[in-house]
């Protein structure tokens, strides 16, 4: 399988405190990567970085390189909005906007050009379809996305990031706010998206990177600490520390 | 033990204070009835279509406001249209763009300020440099700028108000999907803010309308009946000052408490209208 | 962290072990039995057998429960799982010690001919259980590796076993049914030397994550 984003010595730095140190990893394509270690660690951070969402955040600064394909993104001649369009992100507290369900996942398609209401309808059944809640919202488009469960507004705003077709999904601790019956509903997606996206999801929740996630990266205290296929690092991990934290014997 | 009775001591001590703000609140409220019930008694009798709709004459001595209105429509006109861009432009900088939090401490503490200042000396600025700097003369548009230069920290004060309500969320979802700032703002961020907006607009009129000092420097007392552009490049009293010159200078009482009336009437109004907006869309957003 | 868990893990450790304790004690007492011709010692083994069979039960339900309540991983799990695969095997040592304690009564006093070769062939066997147990205490890989290279030496054993019988079978026909318990009792001792080798080999995974398939 070959990597989609290869990250080499990865630093960061939130003024002087040092977030990440030397992370180096290559992401595989079409395949489920979960990101585990105890809070703190850079997990988070390192995600954001990978569609330069900690662009946004003030004091920070980056050193090493993060390539998606071929494009180093942290070149000045990338286009971010078009970075951001391929690596699509859902974020942990779901957050739809205040706007129509129609709306919210006509947003990104509008935001890139996507004109025409016949192709912005065609837009929006595929991706609530690839979403799996087509067949609850098909009614009631043009609702406010607030009136949705939290579980459902988090598959919209997997529809909506879907919508703008990216290759890339990445999803920070997308059920950690979400009832076991949702979790679960977003898990089966997650599988059933591998197929055609590259997801890398971060997650407090142990269980669930064994369940779905193809390979592991065990982070701590801003270090990589150990990478793998994830039946290999839950069953037989290399490193002490992995083992100390997946058996729970530190938090 | 718990003995649940207080000692008389105690229970008289509360008995007074409690009637003492009961005082306080009526007297208040007393306050506002006599206000509103005088004005009301001596201005109405003397409201009449005559007054309302005709400008003064001297040969028949008959008194009309209607180019104070239209003055004071003008006015008010002209100072939304300058402000608005103004102060939400400046709110939305402070709020979305700006880095540096001393420059905006600054720029928020200066604006505190402006609004703290009183009146008179927005005249006194005003007449020096819009009218006679400026070369403006005595003019509605010198008063309307006047005023703009007053409203400003209400209108910015709103607008960053309502923008800091917006949930950091939102923005962090479309920028996620590709927006640029500017789309974020327009399409995530200021729509939320409408609401906002339009109370601090409410608030400004309100301001407007009963601003009398710093008008008497910039715009004048002419009664003269214009449309609006040559109203805007010419001398005009709005209904407060028309109210100064009647009661002072011209003694005519009648038209003043008239006058009194019919801006009290405004004000009521008004206060009416923010509250019922302000109900409108919290109502909606509960939705 | 998880300070019930370690107490639970280490209360099957325990059990576990007194289990292996009990099989080293089942089959030496069978295997005096038979050197000694002792029925009364014979008897003796049933009621271990029975509580055997107990200890199985309480390790497998225990197992299940942790299995259940702390989703282990790595090798928390590897140790759980090996302990759940080890009862079996120790379960069936037992089965086999009392299936050679009831010949042993059927016997009726005559006391093992083919005495060095089964003496030698029970010596290495209890040997084996021992050591299987003693590695998994110890979490020694090496004994471990021991146990199921000795397996081979209570084969050869076995296969000695039966071509003396088979001679004396040839020799007098008529005591044919003795040789043949002989046979089974042989056979058994086998059987056991098997299970001592599949403990050691869960051992093996327990430590190492690696089981051998043979």
């Amino acid at each position: 399988m070959s990597s989609i984003i290869t990250i080499d010595k990865l630093c960061l730095w939130y003024g002087s405190q040092q977030a990440l140190k030397n992370v180096s990893i290559d992401i595989p394509d079409k395949s489920i990567t979960a990101l585990i270690g105890p809070s703190g660690c850079g997990k988070s951070t390192f995600l954001k970085t990978l569609n330069r969402m900690n662009d946004l955040i003030p004091g920070i600064r980056i050193t090493g390189s993060v390539k998606y394909g071929e494009t180093d993104i942290f070149n000045f001649a990338t286009d971010v909005s078009e970075l951001r369009r391929q690596i699509g992100m859902v974020f942990q507290k779901p957050n739809p906007f205040p706007m129509s369900i129609y709306d919210n996942v006509a947003y990104g398609p509008r935001t890139h050009g996507v004109k025409g209401k016949a192709k912005l309808d065609d837009i929006v059944e595929r991706s609530l379809r690839d979403a799996a809640i087509w067949d609850e919202v098909k009614d009631r488009l043009k609702k406010n996305a607030l009136s949705l469960s939290g579980g459902q507004q988090q598959r919209l705003c997997i529809a909506r990031a879907l919508a703008v077709e990216p290759a890339v999904l990445l999803m920070d601790e997308p059920t950690s706010a979400l009832d076991p019956i949702s979790t679960s509903k977003i898990e089966e997606l997650a599988l059933q998206l591998k197929d055609k996206y590259t997801i890398i999801i971060v997650t407090h929740n142990m269980q669930q990177a064994v369940r779905i996630s193809d390979n592991t990266a065990f982070f701590l205290l801003g270090e990589l600490v150990e990478y793998g296929a994830t039946e290999k690092l839950f069953s037989q991990p290399v490193d002490k520390r992995t083992e100390d934290y997946i058996t729970g014997r530190f938090g | 033990m718990l003995n649940g009775k207080l000692s008389r001591k105690r229970r008289g001590y509360i008995g007074l204070m409690r009637a003492l703000m009961y005082a306080f609140a009526a007297l208040t409220c007393a306050l506002v009835l006599f206000l509103i019930a005088y004005v009301l008694v001596k201005g109405v009798p003397n409201i009449s279509w005559e007054l309302l709709s005709t400008s003064p004459s001297y040969l028949t001595e008959r008194i009309g406001i209607l180019p104070d209105i239209l003055n004071t429509v003008y006015i008010v006109i002209a100072t939304l249209l300058i402000v608005l861009p103004l102060g939400v432009g400046a709110a939305i900088y402070l709020t979305e763009y700006a880095k540096n939090k001393r420059v905006v401490a600054v720029i928020e503490y200066a604006a505190e300020t402006l609004s703290g200042i009183p009146s008179i000396i927005y005249g006194l600025v005003g007449m020096l440099f819009f009218c006679q700097f400026l070369g403006m003369q005595t003019s509605l548009l010198a008063g309307a700028l006047t005023l703009v230069i007053m409203n400003l920290p209400t209108i910015m004060r709103t607008t960053q108000e309502s923008l800091k309500t917006v949930p950091q969320s939102y923005r962090e979802g479309a920028f996620g999907l590709g927006a640029g700032k500017w789309r974020v703002i327009r399409t995530v961020v200021l729509p939320g803010c409408v609401d906002g907006i339009i109370t601090g607009c409410i608030l400004s009129v309100g301001r407007i309308l009963g601003e009398s000092a710093a008008l008497l420097f910039t715009a004048g007392f002419a009664h003269a009946l214009n449309g609006i552009f040559e109203g805007l490049t010419s001398a005009g009293a709005t209904l407060t000052v028309a109210l100064y010159v009647y009661a002072k200078e011209q003694g005519e009482f009648g038209a003043a408490f008239a006058i009194a009336a019919i801006l009290m009437g405004l004000t009521l109004v008004i206060n009416l209208a923010a509250a019922l907006t302000q109900r409108y869309f919290r109502r909606k957003k509960a939705l | 962290m998880r300070s019930r868990f370690d107490e639970q893990l280490a209360l099957l450790n325990k059990e576990l072990i007194e289990m292996g304790a009990l099989c080293e004690e089942v089959i030496a007492l069978s295997s005096k039995a038979l050197t000694a011709a002792d029925k009364e010692l014979a008897k003796k083994v049933a009621p271990l057998d029975a509580e055997i069979d107990q200890k199985e039960r309480n390790i497998e339900s225990m197992c299940l429960k942790l299995l259940l309540q702390q989703q282990p991983v790595a090798s928390d799990l590897r140790q759980i799982s090996a302990a759940l695969k080890m009862i079996t095997d120790m379960e069936r040592i037992g089965d086999q010690a009392e299936d050679i304690a009831e010949i042993v009564c059927f016997l009726d006093g005559r006391s093992a001919e083919n005495d060095d070769l089964m003496r030698e062939m029970a010596r290495t066997t209890i040997q084996m259980v021992t050591e299987s147990v003693d590695a998994f205490v110890k979490h020694d890989i090496m004994l471990a590796e021991k146990v199921i290279a000795d397996d081979d030496t209570v084969d050869a054993f076995f296969d000695q076993v039966k071509t003396k019988l088979i001679k004396k079978i040839g020799k007098e026909p008529s005591d044919g049914e003795y040789a043949l318990d002989l046979l089974m009792i042989a056979k058994y001792f086998e059987r056991i030397g098997d299970h001592a080798v599949n403990i050691a080999e869960w051992v093996i995974f327990s430590v190492t994550g690696v089981h051998k398939e043979e």
